[in-house]
């Protein structure tokens, strides 16, 4: 009716109540939400505590952590050697040795390939690592993603080492 | 239509009718024209309500015995299998029935490629049947990690680790889905309980497919617009509805040759054995259902390259009524069409064989072959055949190359239109 249109009274009520209205529709659905993310008896399951004093050089042992498996592996010389060989630009996802293995004997990761979570099995594949049969990605000694599909390489969970025969994961 | 004006003849139906038209409704339903030459590859759409049926109520008689908990789920459904009455024939007549309704949709939708059905002005119906494939396709994943065998357990990891993908939140979504830091109890009791409800998404979809449908009519082999209700007509009930009840009888014939003779040929053996989060099977396989979509995610080597093409693969379709841009609906006059509608059966059927097999050598180059070819056929050829083919004369109706007896050339449909018109007339 008005030329020119200008905000009204009316207006300004029918946005702050859209407003409003928006607020409260969204105070209702995120619990709704974030009832599905991990719940506080999943996160209270966060550490376990592994005893390794019986695993012998080049063996393997896996525990689950999180519903996850998790390789515990004591390296042999000639492993840590291998790994310890490569030059960073042959890797896919570049890390160091050094820096998956502080204690270079002792390899913790998670045994979950980063392609689509399928458990790589031990001493397998081109690079004396592991390899997923699921769609084919080769790992090597340090659990560095050298070929196929998987993005990055095998995940280092947080862990320390409480005394020399047991180590805390999470 | 004829039930606007359709009066209940009963003065209680009259009464009824005039509050809740469920009477005309009924009479909608009964008398809905339909193209006299509808073929068998038209049945589908009434087998494929009673898969969706069939599950729901076998279903939900198995929700009375299932244990929706990891300790518990792999020993109720042995359970079923051994103690419930008929729970064997139950749960075979479920778990095949899964794939009975894909063969089905599989079919429904090729008949629709076939004849132009997704084409205007029938693009709704088509999207809300790719919308019903889609859910179709979560319910059958969900449903089978039920179970909790090894195949539904790393199923739903490498499935749910698809989301993984997704730069920055990927991690937090898998959690959210997961309910936790892996597969596990959470994610199994919340997938109990969406495979309950999407079945009945689909039913609400359904009827709004149908509805959809309604509204122009049936398409039909030649792909012409049919006057309704006419001579190129006949009510659906009892034509169509007879039609369609001997199709569903053949098609029980397969149904039961699988459930009675072969229950387990279409899963894996590997889901007999509890699921165990340790070790992986050897070879996972999606149901064979969802194999040409694994073998197109597989053939990329990136991850989230690989994610995206598997869902721009399924999501392309929804573009279809676009991406098409002929006007004429039938494959029947597209002779260049029908010769590139075999080639993409074909592949479709190299991508689902590839899937199956391991990821590497000639498999894995056969499939990306098959990967690209799929995509260049509905964003290539399909938009240039459009513009380019040379298409064969449609007849005026349908009725005139059957009376005609010739093939539909334009001048031989008009001469005998009138021929026929007349002799028409006679005999009625």
């Amino acid at each position: 009716m008005s030329e020119e249109k200008k905000p009204k009274r009316r207006d300004f009520l029918f946005t702050a109540s859209y407003a409003v209205g928006a607020v409260g529709v969204g105070a209702v659905v995120w619990p709704l939400i974030d009832q599905m993310n991990p719940d506080t008896s999943v996160k209270a399951l966060a550490t376990t505590e592994v005893d390794i004093s019986n695993i012998e050089k080049g063996k393997q042992i896996t525990v689950l952590w999180r519903g996850k498996p998790v390789f515990i592996k004591r390296r042999t010389d000639d492993e840590i050697a291998e790994a310890r060989a490569v030059k960073l630009d042959e890797l896919k996802h570049p890390e160091k040795d050094e820096d998956r293995a502080e204690n270079p004997e002792w390899l913790v990761m998670l045994g979950v390939c980063t392609h689509l979570g399928c458990v790589p099995l031990g001493d397998k594949g081109e690079y004396n690592g592991w390899f997923c049969p699921c769609h084919g990605s080769h790992y090597d000694t340090a659990g560095r993603i050298r070929k196929g599909p998987a993005p990055t390489n095998m995940e280092i969970p947080k862990y320390e080492f409480v005394n020399s025969n047991t180590i805390r994961i999470g | 239509m004829s039930d606007n004006n359709y009066v209940p003849s009963s003065k209680f139906g009259k009464w009824f009718n005039d509050r809740l038209p469920l009477l005309s409704l009924g009479a909608h339903l009964t008398d809905y024209p339909t193209p006299k030459n509808l073929n068998y590859w038209w049945t589908f759409g009434g087998i494929l309500t009673f898969c969706l049926i069939t599950q729901i109520i076998t279903g939900i008689v198995l929700g009375m015995h299932y244990i929706a908990h990891a300790d518990l789920a792999f020993e109720s459904v042995e359970h079923i299998m051994r103690d419930v009455n008929y729970g064997w024939l139950i749960r075979y007549v479920h778990a095949n029935g899964a794939s009975m309704f894909f063969l089905a949709v599989y079919i429904h939708i090729f008949r629709s490629l076939y004849y132009g059905s997704y084409k205007s002005p029938r693009e709704v119906i088509w999207i809300i049947g790719m919308i019903i494939y889609l859910l179709m396709m979560m319910t059958a994943f969900m449903g089978y990690v039920l179970p909790w065998g090894q195949m539904s357990f790393w199923g739903a990891t490498v499935i749910t680790s698809l989301f993984s993908a997704v730069p920055l939140v990927g991690e937090s979504i898998t959690n959210w889905l997961w309910g936790g830091y892996s597969v596990d109890n959470p994610t199994l009791t919340r997938f109990f309980s969406l495979h309950y409800l999407l079945p009945f998404l689909i039913l609400g979809l359904v009827i709004l497919h149908i509805w959809a449908l309604h509204v122009p009519g049936n398409n039909n082999p030649i792909g012409i617009d049919v006057k309704k209700p006419s001579k190129d007509t006949v009510p659906f009930h009892p034509y169509i509805v007879i039609k369609d009840l001997f199709a569903l009888l053949l098609f029980l014939i397969v149904f039961a040759f699988f459930v009675f003779y072969s229950p387990n040929i279409l899963g894996h053996s590997d889901n007999y054995i509890e699921a165990n989060p340790m070790v992986t099977p050897a070879h996972i396989v999606p149901e064979w259902y969802l194999l040409p979509f694994y073998a197109i995610l597989r053939s990329v080597p990136d991850k989230l390259l690989g994610v995206v093409a598997m869902f721009a693969s399924i999501f392309i379709l929804m573009a279809l009524p676009w991406l098409d841009t002929s006007k004429i609906r039938s494959a029947v006059f597209r002779p260049l069409y029908k010769q590139f509608y075999w080639l993409l059966v074909i592949d479709v059927l190299v991508l689902g064989y590839v899937g199956a097999m391991p990821a590497e050598g000639i498999y894995l180059l056969v499939a990306r072959i098959a990967t690209a070819y799929y995509f260049i056929h509905f964003l290539v050829i399909l938009p240039f055949l459009g513009m380019k083919e040379k298409t064969i004369p449609l007849p005026l109706s349908i009725s005139d190359p059957v009376l005609g007896g010739v093939s539909p050339k334009m001048e031989m449909a008009k001469a005998t239109k009138k021929l026929e018109d007349s002799s028409f007339e006679k005999i009625s």
